[in-house]
């Protein structure tokens, strides 16, 4: 409800009163300043520097409200503020010192955090598609808008893995390979939906914190296991109920009458013969291509992968569930007098048995994990010594942050780090027509250690001098686990 | 609510910051303590109320400059209808596309009329005065893209070279554009006419009906632009190697005839990585500063 007449509404656009301007600003839209916006019929400040407020996690100390005394008129209250990299903006090449170095008091301790938005071409993304439909073979090529971007890269549980962007794609190729690359990997950063095709293989819309989109079909769950697993979880919920199960599954299809689980349960056998590559006892190989189709096979007939029954074992009458890893497709079929089986409604026991499948299958998610370096240029913007301050991350004195969420850092030379792109604040990566991309770090460490590693102490500000132009947002506690969602 | 420009320092203790409403400004100059402090007092005198002044006409200023009569009061508004009056017969145009440099220019002349400084500039969201006492001079860096910024070439004004305005135009800035340009950045004698003849080689930088070129009506983004229902540029898309030099080729037609007409000093225009510039005698490029200080080049080059 709008009460104030120089805000009300005309339409859905609202009017803003901030200037003599007074512009007209609609939904989700910014006035001429870029300054206000109008967000869901309210007036809002946008401003260029993200400031993160720090809430208690859970189970951390509590701060007393309003503690010691009347209200001081401060918004923040300071060792809960952490300010971050976004929008702080940087210098090309960064010998420089970094644009913001903020001292605040934490816990008695100075601290200082130095923040800069670094300029990586030593950068990429690592690509977690949850999904057993078959994206491509590995080291496949993986393009967008044509161009090289990338390649698959291990397939591990219930997942492929892509590796996207690298110094070779930005800047080894062609000029429009490197931007293509740059766009891609700055898309994918911002959680902007991406199209990426792999040769020889599918279509995949990739969205951080979505379901992949694969050949144009979302994907929705992830498998609960291998068809060979799944026998082990349910044989004993499908014993008595039915006398054959198959798990179709591109990877290791299960056979319940020939699979240890069946054997322990005294299942018969039901003279049921498998296509593919037998493996171990009631675990088969290759049972068909690998597609989009059935349990990441490209069969849409899942009878398809049988042989014919052996009519020494096999008798009319028996009863087959067949299903995928994810429960996504189900079968149920009769042997009739010829042994052939014939479709039938599935009953209502076994119907359940397939909807604890899907529901023991968590949802597929696309994660995008930003990798970057952080060059000699860029320590040098924090240290005149920037060896020394690669050696004060290793040795956990300064902590390293992206937009303020936790990274990786992983061992070995240099400031190489990963961070789940999902716990940066929206827009949070930029790029430069290099092409690189700009991405948020922030390190965090006592200003005595600051001052021993050679960091640009002139320059350090206090916080206080940033809130007038900055903007405050909540985040989580950054204690949490590296990775866990925000 | 009272509005209260936002005057402050920087943190380097240099630059001043000055900021009302839409208007932000980077003030910088070089000079004696005294002088310097002179000047900036004068810059924020001037600039408290411009604003207020500049919105008792921005009815007028929004309307398309009429070719014949100037209706406008204000120093400044008169200087923003001056700089797009000489397109004003040919194009739609309002005074509005030269309010950012009328405005630094503004400030610069009553801080140079306050005290002598060395060098001195006013950047008003990179469109920007500049000063040049004898002997000295300015390096400019150039973006390709205002909303990512970063420097890919520099320009160096000397204080003989006649530019005193620096303004860049293009779809990813504040204001709409109706061109396809990533930026176009124009130097020319003054801030004001630089902020002009930005808008009207940007939106010369075009592919009229090309499929890929998304456009909308200005109004339907922004209630009272100044633009109405003409199409604005919302996102290009896949363009051809030939259709980007179409585009920028247009483009540089369009700067040739001003810098013939002497209402610009140079141009350089960027689409999708591509660049050309237009007698820009003062733009340099690595390792081609030799091929283009000194007289009217004209060049294309990847990068």
């Amino acid at each position: 409800m709008m009460t104030d007449t120089t805000t009300a509404p005309v339409d859905d656009k609202i009017r803003c009163d901030a200037c003599p301007v007074m512009c007209y600003i609609k939904p989700g839209a910014a006035g001429a300043c870029d300054r206000y916006a109008n967000h869901n019929g309210e007036l809002v400040r946008v401003d260029p520097h993200i400031v993160l407020e720090r809430t208690v996690s859970h189970g951390g100390r509590l701060v007393p409200f309003q503690a010691g005394g009347d209200w001081d008129g401060k918004i923040v209250h300071e060792p809960s503020v952490f300010v971050t990299a976004i929008g702080a903006g940087t210098t090309y090449p960064d010998y420089k010192p970094a644009p913001f170095i903020v001292s605040s008091e934490i816990d008695g301790i100075d601290m200082v955090t130095v923040v800069t938005e670094g300029i990586f071409s030593y950068c990429g993304v690592k690509v977690k598609i949850d999904t057993d439909r078959y994206l491509g073979p590995e080291t496949a090529t993986v393009r967008a808008q044509g161009e090289a971007v990338g390649h698959v890269t291990t397939g591990e549980y219930g997942s492929q893995m892509l590796s996207l962007g690298g110094v070779h794609h930005l800047t080894g190729g062609s000029k429009k390979e490197g931007r293509v690359t740059c766009d891609t990997l700055m898309d994918l950063s911002n959680c902007k939906p991406v199209e990426l095709t792999i040769d020889g293989g599918a279509t995949v819309v990739v969205q951080a914190g979505y379901p992949p989109i694969v050949n144009g079909v979302p994907e929705e769950r992830m498998r609960v296991g291998c068809g060979s697993a799944t026998i082990g979880m349910f044989a004993k919920q499908w014993h008595g109920k039915v006398d054959e199960v198959v798990v179709v599954d591109d990877h290791i299809t299960g056979v319940l009458s020939e699979h240890q689980a069946g054997k322990l349960l005294d299942i018969p056998d039901t003279g049921i013969k498998m296509k593919g590559r037998r493996s171990t006892p009631g675990r088969y190989f290759q049972v068909a291509e690998p597609g989009t189709g059935w349990g990441g096979t490209k069969i849409s007939d899942p009878l398809s992968v049988l042989g014919p029954f052996d009519p020494k074992k096999s008798r009319p009458g028996m009863t087959m569930l067949m299903v995928s890893t994810t429960g996504e497709h189900a079968a149920y079929y009769e042997l009739d007098e010829t042994l052939k089986p014939v479709e039938k409604e599935i009953p209502a026991d076994l119907k359940h048995s397939v909807e604890r499948i899907q529901e023991n299958c968590e949802p597929a998610l696309c994660t995008v994990l930003f990798m970057g370096g952080a060059g000699g240029s860029l320590r040098a913007g924090i240290t005149d010594n920037p060896v020394r301050l690669t050696r004060s991350v290793k040795e956990a004195l300064t902590r390293v942050t992206s937009g303020g969420a936790p990274v990786y850092v992983w061992p070995g030379g240099g400031i190489t780090f990963m961070v789940d792109v999902t716990r940066l604040p929206a827009g949070a990566f930029g790029y430069v027509p290099t092409p690189a991309l700009v991405a948020p770090i922030e390190f965090t460490l006592k200003l005595s250690d600051y001052a021993a590693l050679g960091g640009h102490m002139d320059h350090v500000r206090p916080l206080a001098s940033l809130k007038d132009n900055a903007e405050l947002r909540q985040t989580p506690s950054l204690q949490s686990a590296p990775g866990r969602r925000a | 609510m009272t509005r209260v420009p936002q005057i402050a320092l920087l943190a380097d203790g240099r630059r001043l910051h000055l900021q009302d409403g839409p208007i932000d400004l980077i003030v910088e100059a070089r000079g004696s303590e005294a002088n310097v402090r002179a000047a900036y007092e004068a810059a924020v005198r001037r600039f408290t109320g411009l604003l207020d002044e500049l919105c008792e006409e921005l009815l007028l200023l929004r309307q398309a400059a009429d070719p014949a009569r100037c209706p406008l009061q204000g120093a400044v508004a008169r200087r923003m209808y001056e700089a797009v009056v000489p397109f004003a017969s040919e194009h739609f145009i309002t005074p509005m596309a030269a309010v950012a440099g009328s405005v630094a220019e503004e400030i610069l002349g009553v801080m140079l009329q306050s005290a002598p400084l060395e060098r001195a500039y006013v950047n008003n969201g990179g469109d920007i005065a500049l000063h040049l006492a004898d002997g000295e001079h300015f390096t400019v860096g150039l973006a390709e893209r205002p909303d990512a910024p970063a420097l890919m070439r520099t320009m160096v004004v000397h204080a003989d070279d006649p530019s005193r305005g620096v303004a860049t135009s293009g779809r990813h800035g504040r204001s709409f554009s109706l061109g396809i340009a990533d930026a176009v950045t124009v130097l020319a004698r003054t801030a004001s006419q630089a902020d002009a003849t930005a808008t009207i080689i940007a939106n010369a930088v075009d592919l009229p009906g090309h499929p890929a070129i998304a456009r909308c009506p200005a109004h339907d983004l922004q209630p009272d632009s100044d633009l109405g229902a003409r199409l604005v540029t919302r996102g290009v898309g896949e363009l051809s190697t030939g259709e980007i030099e179409a585009a920028l080729e247009s483009g540089a037609a369009c700067a040739r005839k001003l810098l013939a007409a002497g209402l610009i000093d140079g141009a350089a225009l960027r689409l999708h990585g591509e660049m050309i510039t237009v007698g820009a005698r003062a733009i340099e490029m690595p390792n081609a500063q030799a091929l283009l200080r000194g007289g009217v080049t004209e060049s294309a080059m990847h990068v």
